[in-house]
C-alpha cells in the first residue's frame, strides 16, 4: 500500500512542476509589461517597482527564484493590488470556494447516488427510466444556463430563496450548491447505476442471496461497496471540475470566491495573481486525484490485497 | 469477364458488413434517430443563414428595443432591437463551428499519438502514454482561460486551444484499440507479407478501431461546445461582434427578469443540440457495441 501511494506522489511531482514551469513562461511571454499601462513614471521609481517584483532579474533568475518562493509557500505580491501578497487573495476567496464545492459535492452524492443505485435495482423499468430520464437532463443542462433559470424560477417568481450573494442572508447557500452540482449528480447516478449492475451479477451476490439475505442486505452490505468504486475514482476529476466550474456559478451569483478572482485576475491581467491561483488549483486538483485514486484502490479487495503482498 | 462479378460480391458483402447492422441497430433507437434528424437540421441552418436568416445580422431596431416574440420577429429582440433568431442562427455558426473543428483538432492528434503508441509499443510507447498522463492531470478549464488571457481572444486560437486539451482521451482509447489488435492474426499476416507500416496502421489498424471513435468524437463535440460556452459566458471566448449561444446567453441572464426570452431561446438552442449529439453519441456506442468509450 505505501508503495503504492509512494509512486502515485512521485507521480505528481513531475506535473506541479509541469505546471508551474508552463504558467510561468506562458505569462513571461504574454504581450505587455504589467506597468506599462501606467502613466510615465520617474525612472527611479520603475527601478524600484521592477526590483520588487524582480523584473531586472532575468527570465531564469526570476524562474529560480520563484521556484524558492513557492518551496516555502510564498506566491508572491499581487500586481494590481499593491501591498497585498497573492496569498493574503487566495486566502480570502479560497474558503468560499472550498464551501461552494463541498456542498455541491454533498448534493451531487446524494441525489446522484441514491437515483443511480434506485436505478440500478429495476433496469429497464420506469423506476430506471425516470432518473435516468433526469440524468441526461442534468448532462445537458449548462451550469451557465440552469443558474440563470433557477434565480428567475425560485428567486423572481417564487421569491423563495435569494438571489445573489453568499451567507449574507438564509438559503442564499442553496441555489449556487445545486447549480454547481446538478451536472456532476447527473454523472454520478449513471456511474454509480452501472457499477451497481455490474456487482449485481457478480457470483458473491448470489451467494449472500442463496444464504438467505434479504435483499436490503445484500444492496448494502455487499453490492454498494462494489458498485460505488466507479464513483469514488470519479471524485478526484469532479473536484477538479467543481473547482474551475465554480467559476462560472461564482459569476452567476455574485460569490466572492477564487473562481470570481481568478476571472477578474484574468481580465486585469494580474499575472502574478493568475499564476499563483493556478498553481495552487492544481496542486489542490493533483492532491484530489491522488487521494481518490488511492481511496478507490483500497475499496476494491482485489487490488487491496495485491498491494498488500508487494 | 470476371472482374465486375467481383465487385458485386464484394459489395453484396459490404452490404451485410459491421456496419450496415450497426445502422439497423441506430435507426431502430428513437432517441438516437430523433438526435441525428435534429443535429442535421441545425447543421444545414447553420450552412445556409446567411441565405435565410430573416434579418441583416447588425440589424438594429433602437426605437423597438426589447420586444417579446411576435409575428415580425418570431423569438423576439434583444435590447438593440437586434432579431433574437437572427442572433441565434448567426451564433449557432460559431458554436457548431468550435465544436465540429476543435473535436477534429483533438480527434486527429488524438488518433496519431494513440496509434503510433500503440503500435510501437516498448519504450515509445511508455514515454508518450507518460506523457498524457501528466498532461491529463493538469487543470484544463483554469490552462484555456489562461491561454486566452496570454494569447489574446483570438477565435483560431479557441479552435486549437479546446482541441488541444481534449485530445487525450482520445488517444487513450486509439491505442488500446491498436494494442489489442497488433496481436491478431490479421495483422500478424500483413506484417509477416512485408506491407509497410503505414500501410498497415491505415489500411488494418484505423478501419477496426473506428467505431470506438467514432462514438468518443460525437460525445466529444458537446463537451468541447459546453466549454466554448462556458468561456464566452465569462467573456473570455467568442468576442462581439460575433456571437455563439454561451455568449447570447450571458446577455440573457444579465436581462432575464425583464426580457426572460433572451434567455430562454438561446439556451433551448444549445440544450437541445447538446442533447441530440449526447443521444446520438448514446445509440452509436450500443449501435457499434462499444464499451467504457466514456463513462
Amino acid at each position: 500500500m505505501w508503495r503504492f501511494i509512494g509512486s502515485r506522489l512521485l507521480q505528481a511531482i513531475p506535473v506541479l512542476l509541469v505546471v508551474i514551469t508552463v504558467t510561468f513562461f506562458l505569462i513571461r511571454v504574454a504581450p505587455g509589461g504589467p506597468f506599462d499601462s501606467e502613466k510615465a513614471v520617474v525612472p527611479e521609481v520603475k527601478a524600484a517597482l521592477e526590483a520588487q517584483y524582480r523584473l531586472n532579474l532575468t527570465l531564469f533568475q526570476q524562474y529560480t527564484a520563484y521556484l524558492g518562493d513557492l518551496s516555502h509557500g510564498d506566491l508572491g505580491p499581487s500586481f494590481k493590488y499593491p501591498g497585498r501578497s497573492v496569498n493574503e487573495l487566495i486566502a480570502a476567496g479560497f474558503p468560499v470556494t472550498a464551501e461552494l464545492a463541498l456542498y455541491a459535492l454533498l448534493v451531487a452524492l446524494v441525489i446522484g447516488g441514491i437515483a443511480g443505485v434506485v436505478a440500478s435495482l429495476k433496469p429497464n423499468t420506469a423506476q430506471d427510466y425516470i432518473p435516468m430520464s433526469v440524468a441526461m437532463i442534468g448532462i445537458c443542462m449548462p451550469s451557465l444556463l440552469l443558474g440563470p433559470i433557477l434565480i428567475l424560477v425560485f428567486g423572481v417568481y417564487l421569491d423563495w430563496l435569494p438571489v445573489s450573494g453568499w451567507g449574507d442572508s438564509p438559503g442564499d447557500k442553496v441555489l449556487p450548491a445545486i447549480t454547481l452540482g446538478a451536472a456532476y449528480a447527473a454523472y454520478i447516478a449513471r456511474l454509480s447505476r452501472a457499477g451497481m449492475l455490474e456487482v449485481m451479477s457478480q457470483d458473491y451476490i448470489r451467494t449472500a442471496r442463496a444464504k438467505g439475505l434479504p435483499e436490503w442486505q445484500v444492496v448494502s452490505r455487499h453490492a454498494l461497496r462494489g458498485g460505488m468504486i466507479p464513483v469514488v475514482a470519479f471524485l478526484g476529476p469532479a473536484f477538479a471540475g467543481l473547482l474551475s466550474g465554480s467559476f462560472v456559478v461564482e459569476t452567476i451569483f455574485q460569490i466572492p470566491g477564487l473562481g470570481r478572482f481568478y476571472v477578474q485576475a484574468a481580465f486585469n491581467r494580474d499575472y502574478t495573481m493568475i499564476l499563483g491561483s493556478t498553481v495552487f488549483l492544481a496542486t489542490l486538483i493533483v492532491v484530489f486525484n491522488l487521494l481518490s485514486d488511492i481511496l478507490a484502490a483500497w475499496m476494491n479487495p482485489r487490488l487491496r490485497n495485491q498491494l498488500r503482498a508487494q | 469477364m470476371t472482374t465486375p462479378e467481383i465487385n458485386d460480391v464484394a459489395q453484396a458483402e459490404q452490404g451485410t458488413s459491421l456496419w450496415r447492422d450497426a445502422w439497423l441497430r441506430l435507426r431502430r433507437n428513437r432517441l438516437a434517430v430523433l438526435g441525428l434528424t435534429v443535429l442535421l437540421l441545425f447543421i444545414f441552418i447553420a450552412a445556409v443563414t446567411p441565405w435565410i436568416a430573416p434579418y441583416d445580422y447588425a440589424q438594429q431596431d433602437l426605437e423597438l428595443g426589447a420586444a417579446p416574440p411576435s409575428a415580425a420577429h418570431w423569438l423576439g429582440t434583444d435590447i438593440f432591437g437586434r432579431d433574437l433568431l437572427t442572433q441565434i442562427m448567426f451564433g449557432g455558426r460559431i458554436s457548431l463551428a468550435v465544436g465540429f473543428i476543435a473535436t477534429a483538432v483533438a480527434l486527429l492528434i488524438g488518433v496519431t499519438w494513440g496509434a503510433i503508441a500503440g503500435y510501437m509499443g516498448g519504450r515509445v510507447d511508455a514515454v508518450m502514454m507518460r506523457l498524457v498522463d501528466i498532461i491529463y492531470a493538469l487543470p484544463f478549464m483554469i490552462f484555456i482561460v489562461l491561454l486566452m488571457v496570454v494569447f489574446g481572444r483570438n477565435m483560431l486560437l479557441l479552435f486549437l486551444a479546446i482541441g488541444a486539451v481534449e485530445w487525450l482521451t482520445m488517444a487513450r482509447i486509439m491505442r488500446s484499440q491498436v494494442q489489442s489488435l497488433r496481436q491478431q492474426e490479421f495483422v500478424e499476416a500483413a506484417i509477416s507479407l512485408g506491407l509497410p507500416t503505414a500501410a498497415i496502421i491505415r489500411r488494418h489498424l484505423i478501419p477496426n478501431a473506428l467505431g470506438p471513435i467514432i462514438v468518443y468524437t460525437t460525445l466529444t463535440i458537446p463537451s468541447v461546445m459546453l466549454l466554448e460556452a462556458f468561456l464566452s459566458f465569462l467573456g473570455l471566448g467568442v468576442q462581439p461582434p460575433e456571437t455563439s449561444w454561451g455568449l447570447l446567453i450571458s446577455y440573457g441572464a444579465e436581462s432575464m427578469e425583464e426580457y426572460p426570452w433572451l434567455l430562454v431561446f438561446p439556451g433551448l438552442a444549445l440544450t437541445l443540440t447538446l442533447f441530440s449529439l449526447n443521444f446520438l453519441g448514446d445509440g452509436l456506442r450500443d449501435a457499434l457495441d462499444v464499451r467504457g468509450a466514456k463513462d
